[in-house]
């Protein structure tokens, strides 16, 4: 249970926030950090772990986000099972979306722009289908009660949504404990010897692809239930496959923690940003940019591949020197 | 002809011809691996040897012809498939998992068998030993020597406990002590049940494993037999040496003086 107390360590510890301070702007903007962490976790199981670097996740957050809301309004669907319904949708766009690429043999840079191409159509033919409102957008009906999963409070809506990336967190934790992982990482590290060991390459990535679909829904699930807003533009927009890209290679690709730890730090700069520039509007996305730049050339890993140089160059001194200390006591003991 | 009731070859390759446009990579190319033996597979740069190994695990389809595995057609399937069948071939060009550590690497190919996590990485730590990685187990792999990466492409397979097994130059820029130390190694494999088909430049560690050789040449099986008499064959001297090499050899004393 070791692997998996830090992440209900962290979880607890955050859920007490709540408890502490009734302040919005400090609920909202942790509620809008862990959303991303959610959707971020979800980009870091295919992409972070199986080295498909996905460039349209707005596909899965805006089909889970429109489903959850069409469900409820256009068919009176509760909120609770609409959410789960949203979340299986956004699967199953994954898992359509994984097979036509994976099977087709798109790797790299092309996988990523065909990711980039559905998310896009996706986004057109939202703005202009009757069902989801076209241009004007979806509102969800105001009905604060828990059985609409609705609230007067922020407090509740922040715990609903730490939970989740808790539940993404050790998700993920127990994919990397189990043979599905190691073939998913295998596959990230060389496809070819991969297949040559066993592995079905293709079906592995196309069911890290629904998983990732489906964690990545839950974030827009999550989105339209909090905000009660949608529209073509945020549902399938390029800003979220933006941020959930952008919090896992900033925190740490391929980490457990890292989605999280990289939307706390995406999240902050923005916040700050807005502050010293009075919202001038896309300064956000040019920090951003020089961030991930920065990030990419000073510490590919993340800010844990940060920590982990910084503990293994405290541990380097006496453990680089402890290999060799043997032999120069036998070259000792031989001269004595 | 009671000889002929031998047990069926392990493989059978069966006129298998590989044609990239005009290029005859492989050029109806037959042979047989028996059950239990070291087959070598030898010839000259560009022969089609790795060609050939491509197409029998499944990385590449024939243009023609079929393999058969234990006496089942399993031309044109999936390497994942023939994996899973006891099919396990090594690259020339190691492939090894560079972020990941040793165990981790072979741990990969034990999971073929071993669902759970703990047992994989329990048995790649038997499977390193048998090649002599056992104390590079928790290095990374990208940390390994060139004689450590192809310890470790060996294990990767042998965790898979293959019945057939593929060696593509497994020994290629070894030094000729790492040499010695993996002659061994095959050898042990190949004791312990697993059918070996290897090609290989090294001819040492072919002359002394080896128990059949196929020589190709231009996509061409030339010769077969065991190792004494293919080296001595005047037309795989030929195709290592040159035309007119093997009448040559024959006639030192002469050859040396005329030749320009």
């Amino acid at each position: 249970m070791t692997r998996y107390g830090p992440i209900v360590a962290a979880v607890a510890l955050l859920a007490l926030v709540p408890l502490l301070t009734a302040s919005n702007v400090v609920l909202n903007f942790l509620v809008v950090t862990f959303l991303i962490a959610l959707a971020g976790q979800g980009w870091n199981l295919l992409g972070g772990y199986g080295g498909q670097y996905s460039f349209g996740h707005a596909a899965f957050f805006g089909t889970g986000a429109y489903v959850t809301a069409i469900a409820q309004m256009q068919y009176g669907v509760n909120a609770w099972p609409g959410f789960l319904i949203g979340i299986a949708a956004g699967a199953a766009v994954g898992a359509v979306i994984g097979a036509m690429s994976f099977r087709s043999g798109l790797r790299g840079s092309y996988f990523a722009l065909v990711t980039l191409a559905f998310a896009e159509v996706l986004r057109i033919i939202a703005s202009v289908a009757p069902i989801t409102g076209a241009g004007v957008g979806t509102l969800l009906k105001l009905d604060l009660r828990p059985e609409a999963m609705q609230f007067q409070s922020r407090a509740p809506f922040y715990w609903i949504i730490l939970v989740l990336v808790g539940l993404s967190m050790i998700l993920v934790r127990r994919i990397e404990d189990s043979r599905f992982g190691a073939y998913l990482i295998a596959v990230r590290e060389n496809e070819e010897a991969a297949k040559a060991l066993g592995v079905n390459a293709t079906a592995i990535k196309i069911a890290a692809m629904t998983a990732s679909a489906a964690i990545t829904a839950a974030a827009g699930c999550f989105y339209v239930q909090y905000f009660l807003f949608l529209d073509a533009g945020i549902a399938y927009g390029p800003w979220i496959s933006i941020e959930a890209l952008l919090a896992p290679i900033i925190g740490g690709v391929g980490t457990v923690a890292g989605p999280l730890l990289g939307a706390f730090v995406v999240k902050s700069l923005g916040e700050i940003t807005k502050l010293a520039t009075g919202d001038a509007p896309g300064l956000d996305l040019v920090i951003y940019g020089c961030v991930l730049i920065l990030v990419i050339a000073l510490t590919p890993r993340g800010i844990i591949g940060l920590f982990d140089r910084f503990r293994r160059g405290a541990a380097a001194r006496p453990a680089a020197s402890s290999p060799a200390l043997p032999p120069q006591r036998a070259e000792e003991g031989g001269h004595v | 002809m009671s000889e002929a009731v031998m047990s069926e070859p392990l493989l059978r390759v069966e006129n298998v011809s590989k044609r990239f446009g005009g290029l005859r990579a492989v050029d109806d190319v037959s042979f047989v691996a028996e059950a239990g033996r070291i087959t070598a597979l030898i010839g000259p740069n560009g022969a089609g040897k790795t060609t050939l190994f491509s197409i029998i695990s499944g990385f590449l389809p024939p243009t023609s012809g079929r393999i058969l595995f234990d006496g089942v057609d399993i031309t044109g399937e999936p390497p994942y498939r023939l994996a899973r069948r006891g099919i396990a071939r090594t690259f020339q060009i190691v492939q090894p998992f560079a972020g990941l550590t040793t165990r981790e690497n072979i741990a990969v190919g034990a999971h073929l068998s071993r669902p759970k996590r703990a047992e994989a990485l329990a048995a790649a730590g038997e499977v390193a030993a048998t090649v002599g990685l056992a104390d590079m187990l928790d290095r990374p792999a990208a940390a390994l020597t060139v004689a450590g990466r192809k310890r470790l492409e060996l294990a990767r397979a042998l965790a898979l406990a293959p019945r057939l097994l593929l060696l593509d130059e497994v020994l290629a820029g070894l030094n000729p002590s790492e040499v010695r130390d993996m002659i061994p190694v095959i050898r042990a494999i190949r004791d312990r049940g697993a059918t070996i088909v290897m090609i290989e430049h090294v001819m040492q560690a072919v002359m002394s494993l080896a128990e059949d050789v196929f020589v190709l040449s231009e996509g061409r099986i030339i010769a077969h037999g065991a190792p004494q008499a293919v080296a001595s064959d005047p037309r795989v001297i030929e195709v290592y040496l040159g035309q007119g090499a093997a009448a040559r050899i024959a006639q030192p004393a002469v050859g040396q003086g005329a030749s320009p």
